[in-house]
């Protein structure tokens, strides 16, 4: 028998603004959430949120796999029709997902400029594609980008719209550390010019201490902690005050301090075990190894 | 609330029932290259470079055919030489045989059978498919009789057409409509259901209204399943084509056979289903065309 699946309409009918009682927000606020609850089965995945982003706030939330961080995110976009509790989050809300999910029958520039209301959709959207230096790529077939030109895009698509709030979904994970910095400086260039509010989910403690006015952790279902950063960007990441918060965090994450020591490849900015010029290890190896 | 989509829905066991499966053949062949289409390399394109080294095996199958009837292995009687043939179909077409008419002439009356059968088939399969596939509701009422019916075995319908519309042209259209319809209907419905969740909440976030949402997201991401329904229904309702024909017509290339049959004349049986043949890779070659225009963004071909 074939699987139950839901066909278009009931699909299409999620559109509707999640939560059924948004509180009401004072206008420097970009996000607010009450109490908000999520429980797949019996498992309590959030329980009792609460959250505030103030408009224009940069806001890194880190936690470990499977604390929830990815549902929070997904009840903020309003693709979570079973969330209880209040979320308010007036004014347009732009998500980038950590596969850059572009429409591949689309060509780039149609992706940038899909479902968007401005008089002139496509001019709007061939500048939103040169500000993140993709204009030469914009009738290029999305399955023939590289990662990064794609995530690129996706955020083009996602700032295109002028969001008063951009959600990122660990959207630089999976790309590699040369390409992740270029990124990062981008993202940076782009929020201090349009000054969204932006939640930005990362698994990399440096990422978030490189970009964050407050970096927040994720734990137990609501926000186990918080710190606030005040560090003028750009920042160096071996700052004495950042490497005091680096740990804190790794300790609040449950990463005991001296394992920090010993692999911290893991939690820089994606740098892989291997350097990526170096030869595999098999053709270091003498021929009679 | 997310639950992955399987590369396939159950109902889409393309042409592994009904009658591709029944021929077995080029429908099964069709059906492993459609799955392999979900993927970026599009079917057909593996031999490319050697395509003529795939010549060989033919050539030399028609060359070993030929020794056996000129040295009277293989009497006449049982089948004729490839060369007998060939000069069965000159003869065909030059000449207007009291027995037969022409070649040409037959043809142009099959292939339009094929041609409305088909068309009328695929509508109707796309628009059942298109209802079951956007509604719950379509679903719950169409599904059921579709898969009910298309389970039923084309073949034993024969005598019931018969007996409803006649030996006239009605029951052989409709015998391919039939075949066709289920085909793509099946293919439809699961290409819009298959159609990646994430996309459609990428819709969702993006703001498409629900028309859009039709227009830019699910009717292209079914378009690949669709037309991998076109290449399948064709192949079956070729096949159904070549079964209806067969109910007492008067004309086309079925009617061909069953004279030739009577006088014990295999070349020209063996003439009228290489045409069927031919016209099989012929539609199919269509449709890859077809596919390969409208899913230029899988290969990334940019034109
Ligand atoms: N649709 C679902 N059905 C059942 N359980 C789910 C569903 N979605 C998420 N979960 C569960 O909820 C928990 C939190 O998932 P979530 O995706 O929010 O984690 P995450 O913090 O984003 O993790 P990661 O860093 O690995 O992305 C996980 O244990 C996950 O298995
Ligand atoms: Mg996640």
């Amino acid at each position: 028998m074939a699987p139950r699946l839901r066909g278009i309409k009931e699909i299409s009918s999620e559109r509707a603004p999640a939560p059924p009682q948004a509180h009401a927000v004072p206008s420097g606020v970009a996000a607010s959430l009450r109490g908000v609850t999520r429980s797949f089965g019996f498992r309590k995945v959030l329980g009792g949120l609460d959250l505030d982003i103030a408009a224009g706030e940069f806001v890194a939330l880190i936690g470990r796999s499977g604390s929830g961080k990815s549902t929070l995110l997904r009840a903020l976009a309003g693709l979570d029709q079973e969330v209880t509790g209040s979320i308010a989050a007036p004014g347009p809300v732009s998500v980038a997902f950590q596969e850059p999910r572009l429409v591949p029958w689309k060509r780039v520039l149609a992706n940038v400029a899909l479902g968007l209301r401005a008089a002139d959709p496509v001019s709007v959207a061939r500048t939103a594609l040169r500000e993140v230096g993709l204009a030469e790529r914009e009738s290029a077939w999305p399955l023939t980008l590289s990662g990064g030109e794609a995530q690129r895009a996706s955020l083009a698509r996602a700032l295109v719209r002028e969001p008063r709030l951009l959600l990122l979904d660990e959207p630089f994970s999976a790309l590699d550390a040369l390409t992740r910095i270029t990124i990062h400086r981008l993202v940076l260039s782009l929020w201090e010019r349009h000054r969204p509010a932006v939640l930005l989910v990362t698994h990399d403690v440096d990422e978030a201490l490189a970009l964050a006015d407050r970096v927040l952790v994720l734990g137990d279902g609501r926000i186990a902690h918080q710190a606030p950063i005040t560090l003028p960007r750009p920042r160096d990441r071996d700052h004495p005050a950042l490497s005091a918060l680096r740990l804190r965090l790794l300790t609040e994450l449950g990463v005991p301090a001296d394992s920090t020591q010993l692999t911290p490849v893991t939690f820089r900015s994606g740098m892989p075990s291997r350097i990526p010029w170096a030869p595999p290890r098999s053709e270091l190896r003498g021929p009679t190894d | 609330m997310l639950v992955p989509t399987p590369a396939r829905t159950a109902p889409a066991g393309t042409g592994s029932h009904g009658f591709a499966a029944a021929f077995g053949g080029p429908g099964l062949v069709v059906a492993d290259d459609a799955a392999a289409a979900g993927g970026r390399q599009p079917a057909g394109r593996r031999f490319t470079g050697q395509g003529w080294l795939r010549l060989i095996s033919p050539v030399v199958a028609v060359g070993l055919w030929q020794a056996a009837s000129s040295t009277g292995l293989l009497p006449a009687s049982k089948l004729g030489s490839p060369a007998s043939i060939v000069h069965t179909a000159y003869n065909l077409i030059v000449a207007d045989s009291p027995t037969y008419g022409t070649l040409q002439s037959s043809l142009l009356v099959s292939c339009e059978r094929w041609a409305m059968g088909f068309a009328a088939g695929v509508v109707a399969g796309v628009f059942l498919g298109v209802i079951s596939g956007l509604s719950r509701a379509g679903e719950t009422i169409l599904d059921p009789i579709m898969q009910a019916l298309r389970s039923v075995p084309l073949l034993g319908l024969i005598p019931l057409f018969i007996v409803w519309f006649g030996i006239g042209e009605l029951p052989k259209v409709l015998f391919v409509t039939l075949a066709a319809t289920f085909l793509m209907y099946i293919e439809t419905f699961a290409g819009i259901r298959n159609v990646d969740r994430k996309l459609a909440e990428v819709g969702h976030v993006l703001g498409l209204r629900r028309s859009e949402m039709l227009r830019h997201i699910v009717l292209p991401g079914a378009l690949p399943q669709v037309l991998t329904g076109l290449r399948l229904s064709l192949v079956a309702s070729l096949l159904a084509l070549v079964v209806g024909e067969q109910i007492n017509a008067s004309a086309g290339l079925g009617f061909m056979i069953t004279q030739a049959e009577q006088f014990l004349q295999t070349s020209v049986i063996m003439v009228a289903l290489i045409v069927y043949a031919i016209l099989g890779l012929l539609a199919d070659a269509l449709v890859r065309l077809l596919e390969r225009k409208a899913l230029v963004w899988r290969r990334g071909f940019v034109e």
